[in-house]
């Protein structure tokens, strides 16, 4: 019962944070998912991502100056590709949040927060380079794991690696 | 008896063969490219330490593929990597001599289906001589390779090819069942 109520307390201190953000943002982000494991909201109105990004990182009540990961996923049944960001504030609170950004699968592109967060410049250049979500405003925005010349993006669900690399057989 | 056993002296001589006395110089400084690629390294590292101690066949790790013998395949060859490891054999002298360690430059190992940036195979870009089988091989398996490296340039002589000489060393081998067999009766298991 004890870890219990720690859980909910945990929830509770991000739930106050999404509110700070949901007042100033209104219906540009979703409702709050009170996750126990990771409370998250998702930005409806992607066009705002930066500006909401700068709030939360600046506010004197969420300072949120850590971003702990970001990672891309892929939705092939709702044709998007999104990024899911985990945030801390370190040294100021308690409280996490994730926040949920999604695009197009085709031809769709998010903003990029590389400026805002720097661990987001290459966690960014992974989420292109795995699943090709394009960010605009990114400093540098090419592959980081595999080669440049590789063709497609591996962690797409319906991915087929290439026959040849460089004259070389690459599936099995 | 060894040679040092026969006690040399300065008015002795020796009379052998210029293939025998090339093959025990090279079988005996086997020079390794110090170069590993993932966990398999940690073994051939533990391999080349103080507990399972290479150099006791002369076996010493360079830092440069010129000054290399052997080349010790050890773990994953991504496609990245691929074209390194190509160009790294490629700078070796000759005679040279491949040893690929441990399932992942054998065949792919675990990534063989779903490891897209993965090589299948190390065999696939540059021969190899002996394969070590294992994930990851212990220190015994890769000197059990190695002398089996030493064994290959054993077979070898003047005017005869590289695969003339595996061919040689494949109507030699012996099947080790029986001698598993023997051991294992020996001590009553």
């Amino acid at each position: 019962m004890e870890e219990g109520k720690v859980i909910s307390q945990l929830v509770q201190e991000s739930a106050a944070a999404y509110s700070i953000i949901h007042e100033k943002f209104g219906s540009a982000i979703s409702d709050f998912d009170a996750n126990g494991t990771m409370p998250f909201f998702e930005v409806v109105d992607t066009s705002r991502w930066t500006e909401i990004a700068l709030f939360m990182r600046d506010h004197p009540r969420l300072k949120f100056n850590y971003m702990a990961c970001l990672s891309g996923v892929d939705y092939p049944a709702e044709g998007k590709l999104g990024i899911v960001c985990n945030f801390e504030s370190l040294t100021h609170f308690h409280h996490k949040l994730a926040v949920k950004v999604k695009c197009a699968r085709d031809g769709g592109s998010l903003q990029s927060v590389a400026l805002v967060w720097h661990t987001a410049n290459w966690h960014e250049r992974e989420a292109y380079d795995m699943f090709g979500i394009l960010f605009t405003g990114h400093p540098e925005l090419k592959r980081i794991l595999c080669p440049d010349d590789w063709v497609g993006y591996p962690l797409r669900k319906d991915y087929k690696v290439q026959d040849q690399y460089h004259g070389i057989k690459v599936p099995y | 008896m060894g040679l040092l056993d026969a006690g040399i002296t300065k008015h002795n001589m020796l009379i052998t063969s210029v293939d025998n006395v090339l093959n025990w110089a090279r079988l005996s400084s086997l020079w390794p490219m110090g170069f590993g690629l993932a966990c398999c390294a940690i073994e051939m590292m533990a391999t080349n330490a103080s507990n399972y101690d290479l150099e006791r066949f002369g076996i010493f790790p360079r830092s440069s593929p010129r000054q290399s013998d052997l080349m010790i395949v050890a773990g994953t060859v991504t496609m990245k990597m691929a074209e390194r490891v190509i160009r790294l054999y490629e700078q070796m002298p000759e005679p040279r001599y491949v040893l690929s360690m441990g399932s992942c430059s054998n065949c792919g190992g675990p990534y063989w289906e779903h490891g897209y940036h993965v090589l299948k195979g190390v065999d696939r870009i540059i021969p190899v001589d002996v394969y070590v089988p294992g994930c990851p091989p212990r220190p015994e398996s890769l000197i059990g390779g190695l002398m089996k490296i030493q064994e290959l340039i054993r077979m070898e002589q003047i005017g005869i090819s590289r695969a003339d000489a595996l061919k040689k060393l494949s109507e030699k081998s012996v099947d080790p069942q029986f001698i598993i067999e023997r051991e294992r009766k020996a001590v009553g298991a």
